[in-house]
């Protein structure tokens, strides 16, 4: 390696005085003799900038170029062969009538051969597309005629050319849900029964919430921010639990930390420019600019949650009873309420009464397509993080709103009590949607 | 003799030091069906016949179902290995040669000395050791490799049949040779192919043909390893039933027969009518995961 001057540069005369991203030198120092190639005038330091972003890239491909060429010289044999390592993710299954499909991953190190398809311990014929010698994460979609019976399990058992075997089970089978007009209402009248309906519901209690004293809308607000941290902690761990599914390279728990902190400062940027730019007009204006937010944060978070239906229910893991839909009901009615908390003191207009609910409600619809219709393991976990984000993000919010001279009037003994009771409000509401 | 010695130089392991005697290299489970390997026959000074056999312990990738590759543990390149067949009385010389990177041994079931049993003389990778015995008494012995994990060794493939003949020799029939076991292809414990002498649906694909009214006899033998028993049934028809094939008398009537590895048994029976009937393990599983095929009756 070359020898590195003291002053952080390295000896190969990078770089000026002037446009060094190092901090400055001491201005008694001289200017280092320079060997660059000359860049046109106007762009000189331009020039020199790219340069210097570039060289460690130039070199990083020539170190690539060489570990390519003589790499397994220097790496000799690997002890075990690449293909032994070998991973096949079993991503989707589809019942129809005629049979089974199986989408299947390559997620391994190496290329893999389907040679066998067994069904629930059977030898079965099977088409593959596009073919049985699947690359590095390349993926084919497997086609058994399989009598497979309505709400029994399968368990499909993909062997490879080199023999090893990966499976999946499915509890209960049930067919799969073609995309059809009648289909998409049903999936939208389930988005509306558990997401549009009930912040709907709990938007009617404004004329009760504008009628409240200052000391129960702080209550209240409170109890908006223990519903919303609830709902956070709970998305996260449905994240979680959904990124260890995450075929590997795909790295679930990466898509998580991204979704979160991405909705976060995706959302942060947004109040800045509504409640921040709404400070020298009214109070009115950023309460309503609040209660976007929230119904925002409220709306990700019910998207991630029409996907789970849209997907448990066209997996024929959830059965559409009439004690789920009271559930969500319960569940989601408290986030209608706290939709209004902000805006309570100052009223708004029925148009935006509207508008609040359809943001927060509207998005569980085009979950439940979503969840029901292109269900991915991957883009559940990204979206139920990005939905988790987003309510951390309004607490934040919450917080700042009703921070005075005095400090926040959450961070009070009425306060404390406000976040338990809405915490406390979702777990019992919780129960009857497990 | 009875020594363990060490090869020539120059015999490297996973590499046989001579090709295994013909057509039993990269045999299908047709052939190991029918083939008898009566060894090289010459007569002692006693005027006892002498059968002479070479057995290579050898490294093998063989196909255990469309598509699916085993690094199999191999006698001769097949599993099973050669069926051996003598007659009661004759001397059996086995020259078994260690080809692979692994110690192994030849477990021949039957009476014989100690030092023959293949358990005691284990012969390392480079290795060969030589069995001599009398061939009895007669009727059906599976062998096997008898080196520690015992279940591995055999898992792997090291395993066939020997038929030792009655000195009344058996009425003339269509004989069968069928070895029931299976493959371990993820190495998980369990198999995932259950297979009649070595490949999953082999039978089902080829169908073997037989005569109306001739007699058919069938060496069967279970080297399952992993699963506790293995089963034989019969369609449209029904066998008679020689357990170990050390008998010829009083057999049992039946369609179907239980064996636990190591088990096995003649069977005897003749088509009454043509078409094609089904011959499969009564454990469906097994019949589903490869343990299947036809027998296709001519007129």
């Amino acid at each position: 390696m070359a020898a590195r001057s003291h002053d952080g540069r390295g000896d190969d005369g990078q770089g000026h005085a002037s446009d060094a991203p190092f901090p400055a030198r001491p201005p008694d120092a001289a200017p280092t003799s320079d060997t660059a190639p000359a860049a046109p005038a106007s762009g000189k330091s331009g020039g020199a900038l790219a340069l210097l972003a570039l060289l460690p890239v130039a070199l990083l491909v020539a170190l690539i170029s060489l570990f390519v060429v003589y790499g397994d010289e220097l790496l000799g044999p690997a002890p075990v062969p690449p293909d032994a390592l070998g991973k096949l993710d079993i991503e989707r299954l589809w019942f129809r009538p005629e049979g089974v499909a199986v989408q299947v991953v390559n997620t391994g190190p190496a290329p893999l051969t389907v040679a066998q398809v067994i069904v629930n311990d059977a030898l079965w014929e099977f088409a593959i597309e596009p073919g049985p010698a699947i690359p590095r994460l390349g993926r084919a979609t497997i086609g058994i005629a399989y009598p497979w019976l309505e709400g029994e399990p399968v368990t499909v058992k993909v062997l490879t050319a080199n023999g090893l075997a990966f499976l999946k089970t499915v509890p209960i089978a049930a067919t799969t849900p073609e995309p059809s007009s009648s289909l998409l209402l049903l999936f939208a009248l389930l988005g509306v029964l558990v997401g549009v309906l009930p912040v709907y519901l709990g938007l009617l209690w404004f004329p009760l919430v504008r009628r409240l004293d200052r000391a129960v809308l702080d209550f209240l607000l409170a109890l908006t921010a223990g519903l919303l941290i609830f709902l956070g902690v709970d998305a996260v761990v449905e994240a979680l639990e959904l990124a260890g599914r995450v075929p590997s390279p795909f790295r679930g728990i990466g898509l998580v930390a991204i979704g979160v902190a991405g909705s976060i400062l995706v959302l942060l940027g947004v109040s800045r420019r509504t409640i921040d730019a709404a400070a020298g007009r009214s109070e009115a204006e950023r309460a309503l600019a609040l209660s976007f937010l929230i119904s925002t944060g409220i709306g990700l978070h019910n998207f991630g949650e029409g996907l789970a239906i849209g997907a448990a229910y066209a997996v024929g893991e959830l059965a559409l009873g009439a004690f789920l839909v009271v559930g969500f009901t319960l569940h989601n009615i408290t986030e209608g309420f706290g939709i209004l908390t902000p805006i309570a003191r100052h009223g708004t207009t029925l148009k935006n009464l509207l508008l609040l609910g359809l943001a927060a409600g509207g998005p569980t619809i085009l979950g439940t397509w979503l969840g029901g219709f292109a269900y991915s393991d991957l883009w559940a976990t990204l979206f139920l993080a990005i939905g988790a984000g987003a309510v951390f993000q309004v607490v934040y919010e919450l917080a700042r709103l009703t921070t005075s001279k005095g400090g926040s009037r959450i961070a009070t003994p009425l306060g404390a009590a406000g976040v338990l009771t809405g915490m406390l409000l979702m777990y019992l509401t919780g129960l009857f949607v497990a | 003799m009875a020594h363990v010695t060490e090869l020539a130089p120059g015999v490297v392991p996973g590499l046989p030091r001579q090709a295994p005697a013909p057509g039993w290299a990269a045999r299908a489970p047709a052939e190991i069906l029918t083939a008898f390997d009566y060894g090289r026959v010459s007569q002692l000074p006693g005027g006892q016949t002498l059968r002479e056999y070479t057995f290579i312990a050898q490294e093998t990738e063989i196909e255990v179902a469309k598509g699916v590759m085993f690094p199999a543990w191999t006698y001769n390149g097949s599993v099973p290995g050669p069926t051996i067949r003598c007659t009661e009385g004759d001397r059996v010389r086995i020259y078994f040669q260690n080809g692979t990177r692994h110690p192994h041994t030849i477990h021949l079931h039957g009476v014989h000395p100690a030092s023959m049993d293949g358990v005691f003389e284990q012969v390392p990778p480079g290795h060969s050791y030589t069995y001599e015995f009398d061939a009895d008494p007669w009727g059906l012995f599976p062998y096997h490799c008898h080196t520690m994990p015992i279940r591995k060794h055999i898992e792997k493939g090291l395993y066939g049949t020997m038929i030792v003949d009655p000195p009344t020799p058996r009425e003339p029939a269509h004989e069968l040779v069928m070895v029931m076991n299976g493959f371990d292809t993820d190495v998980d414990g369990e198999n995932e192919v259950y297979t009649v002498n070595g490949v999953a649906n082999y039978f089902n694909e080829h169908p073997i043909e037989l005569k109306v009214g001739a007699l058919v006899r069938v060496y069967l033998s279970n080297m399952t390893e992993f699963d506790p028993i293995n089963s034989f049934h019969l369609h449209g028809n029904m066998f008679k039933l020689y357990r170990s094939g050390t008998s010829t008398t009083n057999p049992e009537l039946t369609d179907t027969v239980m064996l636990c590895q190591g088990e096995r048994a003649v069977l005897e029976f003749r088509y009454k009518y043509p078409g094609k009937f089904m011959f499969h393990a009564h454990q469906s599983e097994f019949a589903e995961l490869g343990w299947m095929g036809f027998f296709d009756v001519k007129a």
